[in-house]
């Protein structure tokens, strides 16, 4: 299994549900706590898995927004997997999803360096790296129904941009969106191999206009004169 | 149980399709991460916004460990905001109030200092105080509430008590957008129609930034991008949901009726109307009194049954308009047999926008908007709606008893709300919008805008505002209702103001919903008269919800020449430790959502679907951990207490146990309760019934909500649909099964109309400045009308608008300690280029001049915005000490309110009376018609917002929220990598 997300850049409003849907099951998830700093005073910030990033493209009038959720990867070539000197930082053969062992992590850093996404965290409170864990601890929790075992920011979406599956069954939603929609890696370039896809926006919706003849008052009145309801 | 879930849709986000990860063998191989035999899963309503999404919590060791949306809930389908997704933080919140609090003897009002009080000693003063106010004159307490979600039972109450005095927070929200819809359609925006979101195939989302409604809208949204519908949005500003909009028009603030208009005039020009409609479901066919200079001019004329009339171009003689015989002409100027001569509605409508005034280029001009764009896309809208029509086969009845064997649709849809609402022509604006979708038939049609049970209503319904009030009385009707006349205004005999806040007067005659934000002005003023209680519930009038907001704190501590307040006495009811707070008299403190009972009432705004007759409850999640009470549960107490003859049984003993139990017994009609669910003493009669002792119960194993769907031939048309209309009447949505006729001409505006200039029979104004608001607004026909703030534009040559962040949207209780990780400072955003020309960059600080004030903010450029508007993020600034913040918070001294710019009162007093900065139809508070001027900051000043509050002393019994917050529900469950894996593995 190669488990990941699809992100849909086509209907994401940047409303940020996903990133607080995250932070919010992730609190009292495998990695949690999320350490947040400053939570009531100046420079409030915290640990988070998944950040939303939005930039204007264009020039106004014909600017547009593009909002970007950011989380791991899931990459392929895990880089921050390699640097890690401990062992901390693996992929799981299993499911492909990239984890940090807590107990194992001595917080040096090289892993969130060798991440060219940003995707990772350091908790300065237990001095160790964080990460999407994409819901290790809801996906497989054959308590919940079928339905809900998905990461928290899928489940939460409110213009459902998010998708969770296996990229390495062909038929599954994730692989179809990737086939059918164009789903991009970012930073392909890189060579990170990453597993998420991001959907590029659909063409712009089209639409007919009426064909007939622009006519002035007088004309148009004389054109309605007679005109009634039916009983 | 029906399934919602959007997620079950294979075409949508969530399921994951086919997949082997439930490999037994991987699951096995992992640690069991919850624990759920400690944990419990319960079903309540969201309370961080107004879309009252249905929520399920799931409690772990009495804390809540996760909060997300419930999949099968009408409203949100599973999906839930960022908001609601922190509501964690919420209940955490250093800032909630612990018990009732009184300001210290000795200490001055506004200082913050509190002693705390019993409940018992705390309602014991408020109780001697609100008797005897209503022993003598109830209107001097005046009871306005914020965002809260139970105008019905506080309506109630406020009626029992006998005060007209009362009213929610619509007017300085969004009067403009239900009064236009429920004086044109029967319907308006938002929770009385939403756009047709699985068959619409065109979308116009108008004045709507990142909010309501928040989830619905982006659930909509994401449909119509699935199937291709084109949206366009129109905004001067490029955020939130325009992110993701086809086309988007930025145009210039407070125009957006010249463009809706415009697009009426293509329509018109091309003859792309849909004729059908219009004459059968509109009053366009009416005939209006041509007669200048007298009493019935303008008026629709009428039989001697009162009914209106049409033309009967055959018999070539008046007939009904109502009638189902005859044939009745669209156009047409006549002679009536009294020989007062009349012309049709539509000959009217077509006259006035086939006026080269509502051309494309005329409207260019004043919007901004290119000519050849509006004319393209009103003739896309016309594409769309005639030749993309949809047929849904369904045999109903009209009301004329006619069958039909289908539903025809007009694939056109529109969403509008706070751009359109706040501005001083904002009625008139929406009207525009309604004429829009009635010229394209496109109202509760497949496709189109589609009513939300209990509306359509009656254009208006026929409910009058209270007028009288008498000492230990209840008000005659509620104090809120639809005038249609100068005669149902609520004024003496003077023609001065019976209402504190001046609803219902000669200043705003339809102000539906009254006007929130001009109650402490008019009290502090005595004009129209002082009173002695300001009771406020969830309304923040001394920070964000107040224009001009350092005049009005300055107002609530004023003094009269014997040193005492002008405003006696303020009553604060909050779950928080707001601005108002530190102003208060006496504080009530109020519980959480998740610690609550409430109501999401069909009396009150309802949260139906289109096709489904819907309400909630909320019921507690936890027990509160603080001396505080639910508010509901007070009110129904203190009116016991007071004698409040609903509140009371033969024995003048309480009548009922507490809210729960009123909710459960108290009927508004015979069997019409506040919950439509499980009605009738078996609960097996839904909508009208008996009282049921186990309806709270019922709500609760049904996840706290209840859907009545209706059947298919009862959902589109419903204006005219026999069916329905008997049905709607049959619950008690309507008084009667007649036709909602759609007023395209308002009668009830031109009545108004004749009053100012003098003409009509009834009650007419005396004062000019009245006479001339009424006979320049109160056009029968929607119209465009420049701002009514005559603001020098070359002194203050840019619009300042505000908006709320979607993670952020309501302002309400905002404050919270994962969101704010987000947005802790606002910026006041401009056009990248025009920032440029005045050689100002990112992160300037700046000088903002209105007319009536200045305040300094940091600036951020971007290309998203139109080049004549400045805006913000509205309430993140706050100030220090509140909320539990630090002084040296970024909302303290970085961010800031643009609510000290706007003046609530306009013109001058040398000059005569002043008006309130509303809309003079409604009273809708105008904040977006704001004009600044900017002038870069001395770079010596220091790098914080102008102006700075002193911080606040933290209530007795709050304590500082922590530095460091490391919030879990239990203790995590790692996975730990086998040093096999280490070792064998790269």
């Amino acid at each position: 299994m190669r488990l990941g997300l699809v992100i849909d850049m086509d209907t994401c409003v940047g409303c940020q549900a996903c990133v607080v849907a995250c932070k919010q099951w992730n609190s009292s998830g495998t990695l949690g706590p999320l350490t947040d700093y400053h939570a009531y005073a100046d420079d409030p910030s915290g640990v988070a898995f998944n950040r939303v990033r939005s930039y204007e493209v264009g020039d106004y009038p014909h600017s547009k927004t593009v909002n970007m959720p950011m989380s791991c990867l899931h990459c392929d070539t895990a880089e921050c997997v390699t640097v890690c000197p401990t062992g901390a930082s693996y992929k799981r053969e299993e499911d492909g999803i990239v984890l940090v062992d807590q107990d194992k992590c001595m917080g040096c850093n090289l892993c969130a360096w060798a991440c060219p996404y940003g995707a990772r965290e350091l908790d300065d409170s237990t001095g160790v790296m964080k990460k999407c864990t994409l819901c290790v601890d809801r996906i497989y929790d054959e308590s919940l129904p079928e339905n809900d075992r998905q990461p928290a920011c899928v489940l939460t979406c409110p213009t459902h941009a998010r998708f969770f599956g296996d990229f390495d069954d062909p038929d599954s939603k994730v692989s179809r969106l990737v086939r059918d929609r164009g789903g991009q890696q970012p930073m392909a370039e890189l060579g990170y191999n990453p597993v998420n896809r991001y959907l590029p926006p659909r063409p712009k919706a089209q639409a007919e206009q009426a064909d007939t003849e622009a006519k002035p008052l007088q004309e148009r009145l004389r054109e309605w004169a007679d005109m009634s309801i039916a009983p | 149980m029906a399934k919602n879930s959007a997620l079950d849709d294979d075409c949508t986000g969530g399921s994951p399709g086919a997949r082997t990860i439930s490999a037994p063998e991987v699951a096995a191989a992992l640690p069991k991460f919850e624990n759920s035999s400690a944990q419990e899963r319960k079903y309540t309503t969201c309370y961080m916004c107004a879309c009252r999404c249905g929520i399920e919590v799931t409690m772990e060791n009495g804390q809540p460990r996760f909060i997300r949306g419930n999949p099968r809930h009408p409203i949100n389908q599973g999906v839930l905001c960022a908001k609601g997704n922190a509501g964690i933080m919420k209940q955490l919140s250093p800032g909630k109030l612990r018990n009732p609090l009184m300001r210290r003897p000795g200490s001055e009002r506004g200082e913050g200092v509190f002693v705390e009080v019993s409940w018992e000693h705390a309602l014991d003063v408020l109780t001697e105080r609100l008797a005897e106010i209503r022993r003598t004159d109830p209107n001097r307490l005046a009871y306005f509430t914020g965002r809260d979600q139970m105008q019905a039972l506080t309506g109630l109450w406020a009626q029992q008590f006998g005060t007209l005095n009362w009213a929610a927070h619509g007017g300085f929200c969004s009067v403009n957008m239900a009064a236009a819809g429920l004086y044109t359609t029967g319907q308006s925006f938002w929770e009385f129609a939403d756009p047709d979101w699985e068959h619409t195939r065109y979308f116009l989302l108008w004045g709507v930034a990142e909010d309501h409604a928040s989830n619905p809208l982006k659930i909509g949204i994401e449909k119509l991008k699935r199937r291709g519908a084109k949206f366009v949005a129109v905004n001067p500003v490029r955020t939130g949901y325009q992110a993701v909009a086809d086309e988007w028009l930025p145009i210039r603030p407070g125009t957006d009726g010249m463009l809706a208009l415009a697009f009426c005039h293509v329509l018109l020009s091309r003859n792309q109307i849909d004729w059908s409609f219009l004459g059968r479901y509109t009053n366009a066919s009416f005939l209006v009194v041509q007669n200048p200079g007298h009493s019935d001019d303008g008026l629709i004329a009428r039989n001697d049954d009162g009914e209106p009339l049409a033309w009967d171009p055959q018999a070539k003689a008046p007939v009904s308009g109502m009638s189902v015989d005859a044939e009745r002409a669209l156009f047409g100027e006549y002679t009536l047999p009294d020989g007062r001569s009349v012309k049709t509605v539509m000959s009217l409508v077509a006259e006035r926008y086939l006026d080269e005034g509502y051309s494309p280029e005329a409207a260019s001009k004043v919007c901004g908007i290119p000519a050849a764009d509006i004319e393209r896309i009103a003739l896309e809208m016309a594409h769309v709606a005639f030749k993309e029509s949809i047929e849904i086969p369904c045999e109903w009845t009209d009301w004329a008893g006619r069958k039909h064997d289908r539903f025809i649709g007009r694939p056109v849809s529109m969403h509008a709300m706070r751009g359109i609402s706040a501005h001083s022509n904002g009625f008139q604006t929406c009207r525009a919008l309604h004429l829009l979708q009635i010229f394209l038939g496109s109202v509760d049609v497949p496709g189109g805008h589609r009513a939300k049970p209990p509306y359509p209503r009656q254009t208006p319904p026929p409910i009058r505002p209270a007028k009288a009030s008498a000492p230990s009385e209840p008000l005659a009707s509620p104090p809120l209702g639809f005038p249609t006349g100068p005669e149902d205004l609520a004024i003496d005999e003077a023609g001065n103001p019976l209402r504190i806040d001046k609803a219902y007067s000669w200043d705003a005659p339809l102000a539906n919903h009254g006007l929130m934000h001009m109650v402490i002005t008019n009290a502090v003023n005595g004009d129209p008269y002082p009173i002695d209680t300001l009771l406020l519930f969830m309304a923040n009038m001394a920070w964000n919800s107040s224009m001009n907001t350092g005049s009005v704190r300055e107002m609530l501590v004023s003094k009269d020449e014997q040193g005492e307040y002008r405003l006696p006495f303020l009553v604060v009811v909050d779950a928080f430790h707001s601005e108002t707070v530190n102003f208060a008299d006496l504080v009530l403190p109020d519980t959480t959502y998740l610690e609550r009972y409430d109501t999401i009432s069909l009396l009150d705004r309802p949260i139906s679907e289109p096709d489904a007759v819907c309400d909630a409850i909320r019921a507690p999640i936890m027990e509160p951990d603080r001396n505080v009470r639910p508010w509901q549960d007070v009110m129904v107490e203190l009116g016991a207490r007071l004698g409040l003859p609903a509140f009371i049984d033969d024995d003048n003993k309480p009548r009922y146990e507490g809210y729960t139990d009123f909710i459960t017994r108290y009927e508004k009609a015979p069997g019409i309760g506040f919950l439509a669910g499980w009605r009738g003493e078996d609960g097996d009669t839904p909508m009208r019934g008996a009282p049921n002792p186990d309806q709270w119960d019922r709500y609760i194993e049904n996840e706290g909500f209840f859907q009545y769907h209706l059947p298919e031939h009862m959902r589109f048309y419903r204006f005219a649909n026999r069916d329905y209309l008997e049905w709607a009447r049959d619950v008690g949505f309507n008084p009667t099964a007649e036709p909602i006729i759609m007023e395209i001409y308002s009668e009830p505006l031109q009545r108004f109309r004749l009053a100012g200039q003098g003409l009509y029979d009834g009650p007419c104004p005396t004062r000019a400045d009245q006479k001339e608001r009424l006979v320049h607004h109160f056009d029968p026909l929607p119209a465009y009308f420049p701002l009514v703030s005559k603001t020098d534009e070359s002194a203050y040559p840019l619009h300042a608008v505000t908006q709320r962040p979607m993670h952020m949207y309501h302002s309400w209780d905002s404050q919270n300690a994962w969101l704010r990780q987000i947005t802790a400072q606002n910026f006041l955003f401009m056009n990248r280029a025009r920032a440029e020309s005045m050689d100002l960059q990112d992160d300037d600080w700046v000088w903002v001049t209105s007319s009536n004030g200045r305040i300094r903010v940091q600036i951020r450029l971007m290309e998203g915005c139109q080049t004549d508007t400045v805006w913000t993020w509205n309430a993140i600034g706050k100030q220090g000490g509140n909320w539990g913040l630090s002084e040296d918070a970024p909302e303290v001294k970085r961010g800031f309110l643009l609510n000290h710019l706007i003046p609530e009162l306009l013109g001058s007093a040398e000059e005569g009376r002043m008006q309130s900065n509303s809309d003079p139809v409604t009273g809708q508070a105008a904040w977006y018609d704001l004009r600044v001027r900017i002038e870069k900051a001395d770079p010596e000043e220091p790098a914080e917002s102008w102006p700075q509050f002193s911080a606040t002393q933290r209530p007795p019994g709050l304590e500082a929220g922590p530095d460091r917050l490391r919030y879990h529900t239990h203790e995590p469950v790692r996975i730990n990598r086998t040093l096999r894996d280490i070792l064998t593995r790269k």
